[in-house]
């Protein structure tokens, strides 16, 4: 049978409210509280071993103390998943869930579960590292609480995999998870739309993210004295792709030499790109990276010099948290090189 | 404008001495066919294979998938402006060998064709598993350029699509649905309290091989217009695409455009399908803003209330998409959004290369980067190897027992933007 290590607060325990709240951590064998709906819930899969009740005045107030201390209750028991609250809207008590389940995570290894309100402050603060449970704002809403959270505290201790938080009950945490609904999208959208129309409430299937947007650097002052570096997002390697970067959804890039190169020619090079009609590109691929141009500009003193390095990658369906370390990590050997500005091609 | 539309179904494909439909069965001369397709002198050979629901095959690489229909009455032919003349399509009546379906395939880009599962968990992903499919596999002549490839086998698969569908002229269908359009007054007489609603179907014109057709016209160089939703279903609109397998539209997805067929269900009863507003996704700066002024210049001329907005591809067309919602929802017109997601394999990455909140209803046809695991089949029609380079894939995609890893882009119609599948992500 699994073990769970269950925490609440003491109001839960029914030691007291406000006045009470001071109280520092204990542990009791066994059930306290809504420890029995959760076992109940449980049935013969699984058993709360141990409920440690804590005050929120007092976790809060000592976190660091309560932490340790807990930790090493939790320890001693050794579960299979730890569950903390559910809080509703009680917002101390959110925020302790929060940070002791993120403890008993981060130094335990142990699964964790809590639940609340999605405005209770804790949610904020854990729903991208921990699973809470959106549960009701008021402990009103504990039957539906333990109704979602149970099943999925089993599947974790299990090690289930673990659906979308459209199925589990979750709150999106940032992890897109793919899942079938009920109905094909077109009828998603028209629903949708209606709910729209009507001023009715509707949930979008995807919320817009805060957009990370880039601001130019200013003019280079002096460009034929700059060092000018290529970079591109076009796919263009040399022939053969050596390092065989994804036609689509790169997982990597390439910094190729081109010392002595005065043009990119058929015979040398090619692109990688999968989202376009290669032929144009691999006729010429100056045409996505422009050495020959840069080659010219270079003897004629347009330009300072062009970088001994052009560092690649393919744009398409590549995701954009790859790209930006790739950036991120190139961008580094190329102030280290001295090069003064970069030409990002794409396609 | 009115059609009928009368579903022959098919529930078995095979081949006989005679082509003809007979109990439900699509029974095809296959020389007849290949004798077709190599009426076009840009192939050296051409061979063709069946492959049904449940079966142990995997046909890649996939270029389009196409539905048999037959004009049986009223104006025009299927697909007109390309191999029928350019007749205004859409009215009288259609049959359909619903259930059938002509897929072709070829080595044209390499990557930027599908892999189709007629069983395991790859078939659950494409709706093309549930078909019985005719599939051509087309050998171009030595030095045959890409773009010319594309084009012979685009009209490799019209032809004998056509030709199918000629089968089921004098057939009765088992089941006859019937669609209508009136004009925007007639529907504002019959429907004054419903709201109107219109559907912004945005067409993949981003061009090198990215490209959809409208009556034979290339979808770059239209500017944005309005169209019966009838049109649609007797192939005013074709798929000229190479693009990522998941989210591109098929001619068969535009056949049976599912944001036209739910419209028409809930029309004169929650809403007033007013029609169909088509645009593109061309790469200049330029065009986006023109195109994008156009569809809610268009939603605005046509009184609507609502609109729903279905993009096809990624990365460059979301901007599209977004320029889209906010110029109409500007103008006072409620959207909702039909895209899909390229998260990153773990799902933690932005989805989307554009956003702005006022896209704050969205419906998604989930992760196209989520990794997936297709066994090996007991027949591969086609070339397996292209699963290394194929978007989607990755070294090593392809393992020696012929079992495949890869992203679920790889798939074709995985993840369709229009709202054809059940998947969506979280």
């Amino acid at each position: 049978m699994l073990k769970v290590v269950h925490y609440i607060n003491q109001f839960f325990a029914n030691i007291g409210g406000e006045e009470m709240a001071h109280v520092p951590a204990e542990v009791r064998e066994g059930i306290v509280g809504p420890g029995l709906a959760f076992q109940q819930a449980f049935g013969e899969e699984a058993e709360i071993v141990a409920t440690i009740v804590c005050g929120d005045s007092y976790f809060n107030e000592n976190m660091d103390e309560a932490k340790k201390i807990i930790i090493e209750m939790v320890k001693k028991y050794n579960p299979d998943i730890f569950i903390a609250g559910p809080a509703f809207n009680a917002g101390r008590y959110g925020v302790a869930c929060g940070t002791i389940a993120q403890a008993v995570k981060d130094e335990l290894n142990i699964p964790v579960l809590t639940g609340m309100y999605i405005e209770n402050p804790g949610a904020d603060m854990f729903k991208n590292s921990l699973y809470i449970v959106s549960t009701k704002n008021s402990a009103a809403g504990m039957r539906d609480a333990v109704k979602k959270m149970a099943p999925l505290a089993l599947k974790l201790a299990k090690g289930e995999k673990i659906g979308s938080s459209a199925e589990e009950g979750y709150m999106p945490n940032g992890t897109r998870v793919n899942f079938f609904e009920k109905e094909r999208g077109s009828k998603r959208a028209v629903k949708m739309l209606l709910n729209k129309l009507k001023d009715k409430e509707f949930v979008t299937e995807f919320p817009m993210p805060d957009f990370d947007r880039v601001a130019p650097n200013p003019a280079v002052k002096d460009v034929t004295k700059a060092k000018i570096a290529l970079v591109t997002s076009g796919g263009i390697v040399p022939k053969g792709n050596p390092d065989h970067i994804e036609s689509s959804s790169a997982s990597k890039y390439g910094k190729y030499d081109i010392e002595g190169v005065m043009d990119l020619t058929e015979e040398t090079y090619q692109t990688a790109h999968g989202g376009y009609d290669p032929v144009y590109a691999n006729e010429d691929p100056d045409r996505v990276l422009p050495v020959d141009v840069l080659r010219e500009f270079e003897k004629e003193g347009k330009i300072g010099s062009l970088h001994r390095y052009f560092y690649t990658t393919v744009g398409n369906g590549t995701a954009v948290k790859n790209a930006k370390a790739f950036a991120e990590k190139f961008a580094k050997e190329l102030v280290a090189d001295g090069v003064d500005a970069v030409i990002l091609t794409s396609t | 404008m009115k059609l009928e539309l009368g579903y022959v179904f098919i529930k078995d494909i095979q081949f006989a001495e005679v082509s003809k439909v007979e109990n439900g069965t699509l029974y095809v001369n296959r020389d007849e066919v290949k004798a077709l397709i190599l009426e076009d002198q840009n192939f050296k050979s051409a061979d063709v294979e069946l492959a049904r629901p449940g079966e142990s095959i995997r046909i890649m690489p996939v270029k389009d998938v196409i539905e048999p229909r037959v004009k049986v009455e009223g104006p025009g032919g299927i697909f007109p402006g390309t191999i029928n003349k350019v007749e205004t399509v859409g009215s009288g009546k259609t049959n359909v060998l619903k259930g059938a379906a002509v897929v072709t395939t070829g080595k044209i880009v390499g990557f930027q064709e599908g892999i189709i599962d007629m069983t395991g968990p790859g078939a659950e992903y494409t709706p093309f598993s549930k078909l019985n499919n005719l599939v051509l596999v087309c050998e171009p002549v030595d030095g045959l350029k890409q773009h010319e490839h594309e084009k012979a086998l685009r009209f490799a698969g019209y032809k004998v699509a056509v030709y199918l569908g000629e089968l089921a002229r004098a057939l009765t269908p088992d089941e006859v649905h019937t669609y209508e359009t009136p004009t925007l007054v007639e529907g504002i007489k019959l429907y004054p309290e419903l709201p109107r609603v219109a559907y912004v179907c945005m067409l993949q014109s981003q061009g090198l091989m990215h490209d959809t057709y409208v009556y034979g016209v290339d979808a770059k160089q239209i500017v944005p217009t309005l169209i019966y939703p009838t049109e649609v279903m007797d192939g005013a609109i074709a798929s000229g695409n190479c693009v990522s397998a998941c989210d591109k539209n098929t001619t068969y997805h535009h056949l049976n455009n599912p944001v036209i067929y739910d419209l028409f269900d809930e029309h004169g009863k929650t809403l007033n399908f007013v029609g169909v507003i088509i645009t593109n996704e061309n790469v200049y700066l330029a065009d986006k803003e023109r195109s994008s002024n156009w569809s809610s210049k268009l939603a605005e001329y046509l009184g609507v209330d609502g609109v729903v907005v279905s993009e096809e591809g990624f990365g460059n067309p979301d901007t599209d998409l977004i320029m889209n919602c906010k110029k109409i929802e500007a103008k006072g017109i409620k959207t909702v959004l039909i895209t899909d997601e390229y998260a990153g394999r773990d799902g933690t990455s932005q989805s989307l290369a554009d956003a702005d909140v006022k896209a704050d209803a969205v419906v998604t046809g989930g992760n196209a980067n989520m990794v997936i695991d297709l066994p090996a089949m007991d027949k591969v029609i086609g070339y397996p190897e292209v699963a290394d380079i194929i978007a989607g894939g990755f070294d090593g995609s392809l393992h020696a027992d012929g079992s495949i890893t890869a992203e679920l882009q790889v798939i074709t119609g995985a993840t369709n933007e229009m709202g054809f599948n059940k998947l969506s992500a979280r």
